[in-house]
């Protein structure tokens, strides 16, 4: 058995043979719908004359709130891992008290739509009025510390974001080979040391697609930063269409984005190494062990504690008492039932449809980019990840301009609004199918060949239930965001088809926060319930078969 | 090599296959849901009969929704509605260009009406029908109407402010006693026209000192009027700009709501602006459009929009909300609202400011 983890500099696949062309035409199709939108923000900005476009693009403030944006889109992920890998640790590799109830717990304030997070961050720990003030004002604090800004955007961001990490890291958590680690152990290893010179290391391409999606969500967030009064570039390009309602100045600024995403997408493609990230022993499904974490029990348990009361606790406390408030004081006003039932029908339909779809489109970009490394393959891999960079405002008006005037018969239907949803959100399902096939060894696919299975087979049984942890949390992370999703919704989903978000958003606009609140419960409630299944389905399951092992062992 | 190759070539096509086939099981499991709508609607391109007007509305669904349903039993016709906010549908509808489905465009507020009309997006609105609106809120070449007023104030915390102590103009609110007191919402469509307003009766200069002491001022920004009723109620704040209408919302929930309504005369801060309808170049359906139109200046839609949303009507002889001083009390500075279409001037306003 070899325990080579990350002395392997070589890439894994012979780089000579080239990947079939219809393999590169089905994922190019992928990657080239992805690309809509940019050529939109092109062509936009070909109509901008050379002169404004230079104003527009050297203006000072524009370049400072630039800088702001790349800030906090280094700050976020960094925040983030400090919260996702020891969480990730706990829940997977620790036997951490109530670790199931924590595992699913931790994943959830993802299922939180940002606007109802700082909502609740803001009345609970605002300069003035909020609970902590109120709380405080018998001491003399008449006014707390702004948390507006800088503080309150990471905060925001990163307490809502960090479950990308999260999963990410879970799912590369399962995949880690124990006999890697007993190795390490048996040479002498301590368990910290195994912790940081093996598992961490292993951990480094699911470390770096989840931080990757944390870094371009807080590049493209809207509501969090306005609601935390940070000056993130998306502000600027809202103003512009705004006060001008010039689309196509708006496009040059969503370009300058483009940039800045696609030097984040660089500095990825830099960072990630060309290790191999599975081992080559046949013994990859084996139970991993539990750590036993002793004293550290009671710290363990606050941090997940602290974590799970901010990031899910918080907003689901406010947002039941706003529709506590709504019910003593009167229903009337009040969404009924089964409205409400079928608002949350159309959510599930059309995020659900976008889940699938999308893990379909990333399963051949991936696999391109994976086993087929070169120029072309990663390049399309890359490519997906534009929309998700961008405000959802210009990803949806992208999508207006070339629906309504070269696809009038599919503007404004189902399969355009799930389109729209693919195209914003497939990065989160190609980054997670992408770091768990990197630990599956083709050795074993290649076996199975050997061994007279047809490809098929080999991809259905092999592959695919090796990479099963990383497509099913791709494909939840993808339902988790498309059900929260805003302005796409709003102008291409087919008139009438009204979704949870869209009710939200109408109801907080009208300012009858109880039926916003009702809204946001039941979106809270099937993501929930949703995140649950997916659970269920796969770590649960491992997790305490594992779990009824480690205990077996113990009592041989 | 080779039969790697082969194996991947083949999981690839079935997964392909699998994926179009789940979209065009999509496509089929919806089609009954939207045959209704997309059939009316290629209907409404070769007959007459059985046609859909097909409103976009920055206006929300709780206003227009009876509305709508009411006007549907009235006019005999199908209606079928678009919401969202008003720029973003306008920019939509710029988008979309000769191939749009609307008819009708229903705007929170005059810029955005203004700017359908400058990209030549509009149809002149008969004439009757214009001039039931006093010609301070329309579209001097008729390419719009407005169909209800909104107020601007000044509302104030009333456990920390005095009546007696509330200034008599906006242009009092840079003063030291103001001091971080102050919330406002640069980004908000109604502040837009207000501080354009402000730059037609003092001149860019005096606004620009106006905005600029504001910020020293420690005036602090929030993202709409609720934002900044919301953090009157919570004392973040003594005084807020907003609009008229907003206060009402939270009184309604909540009668011990802690803040007031504060008008100041004949200033910026007094300005009244007006959400209104545009009837798109695109329609095929002219007539309905503007029976639309007519509808919203009824006296019916008009009392409605007065009686339970607490705004102007534009409308003469509707009364006013119990709860509101009447039009006549007010008093709005003289401005025509297409005095206030040059929004982006307003814009680098802002930014040289420092405020946006």
């Amino acid at each position: 058995m070899q325990v080579r983890v990350i002395t392997t500099q070589s890439p894994p696949v012979r780089t000579s043979h080239k990947p079939p062309l219809f393999l590169v035409f089905m994922a190019a199709l992928t990657a080239g719908a992805i690309a809509l939108p940019l050529t939109y923000l092109a062509i936009c900005t070909v109509a901008v004359g050379g002169e404004q476009l230079w104003n527009l693009v050297s203006r000072p403030r524009t370049l400072a709130v630039l800088l702001n944006s790349a800030g906090i889109a280094v700050a976020a992920p960094l925040f983030s891992a400090l919260i996702a890998v020891p969480l990730a640790f706990l829940t997977v590799r620790t036997d951490l008290p109530w670790r199931r109830f924590w595992l699913i717990a931790t994943t959830l304030p993802l299922a939180v739509p940002d606007y109802v997070g700082c909502f609740a961050l803001i009345a609970a720990f605002g300069p003035k009025g909020s609970l902590l003030q109120l709380l405080l004002e018998p001491l003399g604090i008449q006014e707390l510390p702004e948390i507006y800004g800088w503080f309150g955007a990471i905060l925001a961001i990163t307490l809502f974001t960090y479950p990308y990490l999260l999963l990410s890291v879970q799912a590369g958590l399962q995949r880690i080979d124990p006999a890697l680690e007993e190795a390490a152990r048996s040479l002498g290893y301590s368990q910290r040391s195994t912790f940081f010179r093996i598992i961490l290391p292993s951990l480094r391409p699911s470390l770096v697609a989840g931080g990757l999606l944390v870094a371009m969500y807080a590049l493209q967030d809207f509501s969090a930063t306005t609601l935390m009064r940070f000056d993130a570039f998306t502000r600027v390009i809202f103003l512009q269409y705004r006060y001008t309602f010039d689309r196509n100045q708006a496009a040059v600024l969503a370009l300058m984005l483009v940039g800045l995403v696609l030097l984040l997408l660089w500095l990825e493609y830099k960072v990630r190494s060309r290790a191999v990230y599975y081992s080559r022993g046949n013994t990859s499904c084996r139970p991993q062990t539990l750590m036993h974490l002793g004293v550290w029990k009671v710290p363990a348990l606050l941090f997940c504690l602290a974590v799970v009361s901010l990031g899910l606790v918080l907003p689901l406390g406010v947002t039941l008492f706003w529709l506590l408030r709504g019910l003593t004081s009167g229903l009337d006003e009040m969404v009924s039932l089964q409205e409400v039932m079928q608002l949350a029908w159309h959510s599930i339909w059309a995020a659900g449809l976008a889940a699938v779809v999308a893990t379909l489109c990333s399963l051949p970009v991936a696999i391109l980019a994976v086993r087929f490394p070169s120029r072309i393959t990663t390049a399309i891999e890359r490519c997906s990840y534009i929309g998700f960079g961008l405000p959802g405002i210009v990803v949806a008006l992208s999508l207006v301009f070339w629906g309504a005037n070269y696809l009038p018969w599919l503007y404004q239907t189902l399969p355009m609004l799930v389109f729209a949803y693919l195209v914003l959100f497939l990065p989160q399902s190609v980054g997670t199918v992408r770091s768990s096939l990197l630990q599956v060894n083709p050795q074993l696919e290649e076996s199975a060949r050997s061994l007279g299975r047809t490809p098929w087979q080999t991809l259905k049984e092999i592959t695919l239930p090796l990479m099963r942890p990383g497509v099913i949390s791709g494909a939840a992370l993808v339902f988790l965001t498309a059900i929260k999703e805003l302005p796409a919704t709003l102008l291409l989903a087919p008139i009438g088809f009204d979704t949870l978000s869209v009710h939200i958003w109408k109801s907080t606009e009208n300012v009858s926060y109880s039926d916003a609140a009702a809204g946001a419960l039941v979106m809270l409630l099937v993501s929930m319930s949703s995140m649950f299944l997916v659970l269920s389905q796969s770590s649960i399951k491992e997790l305490t078969t594992e779990t009824r092992r480690s205990i077996q062992r113990e009592v041989d | 090599m080779l039969r790697r190759n082969k194996w991947f070539t083949f999981g690839l096509r079935f997964l392909s296959a699998s994926s179009l086939s789940i979209v065009v099981a999509a496509c089929a499991t919806t089609q009954p849901q939207e045959s209704n709508s997309v059939d009316n609607l290629t209907a409404t391109d070769s007959s007459v009969a059985a046609q859909t007007l097909t409103i976009y509305s920055g206006r929300e669904e709780k206003i227009m929704g009876p509305l709508i349903q009411k006007a549907k039993k009235d006019l005999g016709m199908d209606i079928e509605v678009r919401y969202g906010d008003s720029t973003e549908l306008a920019i939509a509808l710029i988008e979309e260009g000769k191939n749009s489905r609307a008819d009708v465009f229903y705007a929170q507020d005059a810029g955005a009406l203004g700017a359908l009309a400058k990209e030549k997006r509009t149809l002149t609105i008969p004439t009757q029908l214009l001039n039931k609106v006093d010609q301070q809120f329309r579209s001097p070449t008729g390419q719009w109407t407005g169909i209800s007023g909104r107020a601007r104030v000044i509302d104030y915390n009333t456990k920390l402010v005095k009546p007696s102590e509330l200034p008599t103009s906006v242009m009092q609110l840079t003063e030291p006693k103001w001091r971080n007191k102050v919330g406002w919402a640069p980004t908000n469509g109604s502040f837009q026209s207000f501080v354009t307003a402000m730059r037609v009766l003092e001149g860019d200069q005096k606004t620009l000192e106006w905005l600029k002491a504001m910020k020293a001022n420690g005036a602090k920004s929030y993202n709409n009027n609720s934002g900044i009723v919301e953090a009157l109620g919570r004392g973040e704040i003594a005084l807020g700009l907003v609009n008229n209408y907003y206060l009402h919302r939270f009184t309604k929930t909540d009668p011990n709501f802690p803040v007031a309504i504060h008008h100041t005369r004949g200033d910026a801060g007094a300005l009244i602006n007006a959400a209104g309808l545009a009837v798109l170049n695109t329609t095929d359906q002219k007539s309905d459009a503007e029976k639309f139109v007519a509808y919203m200046l009824s006296p019916d839609a008009q009392r409605y929009l007065t009686q339970e949303f607490y705004e102007y009507p534009l409308v003469q002889g509707i009364p006013v909300s119990q709860k509101q001083i009447s039009l006549e009390q007010l008093q709005p500075p003289d401005i025509d609202l297409s005095e206030l279409a040059d929004l982006k001037g307003t814009l680098s306003l802002l930014q040289e400011a420092g405020v946006v």
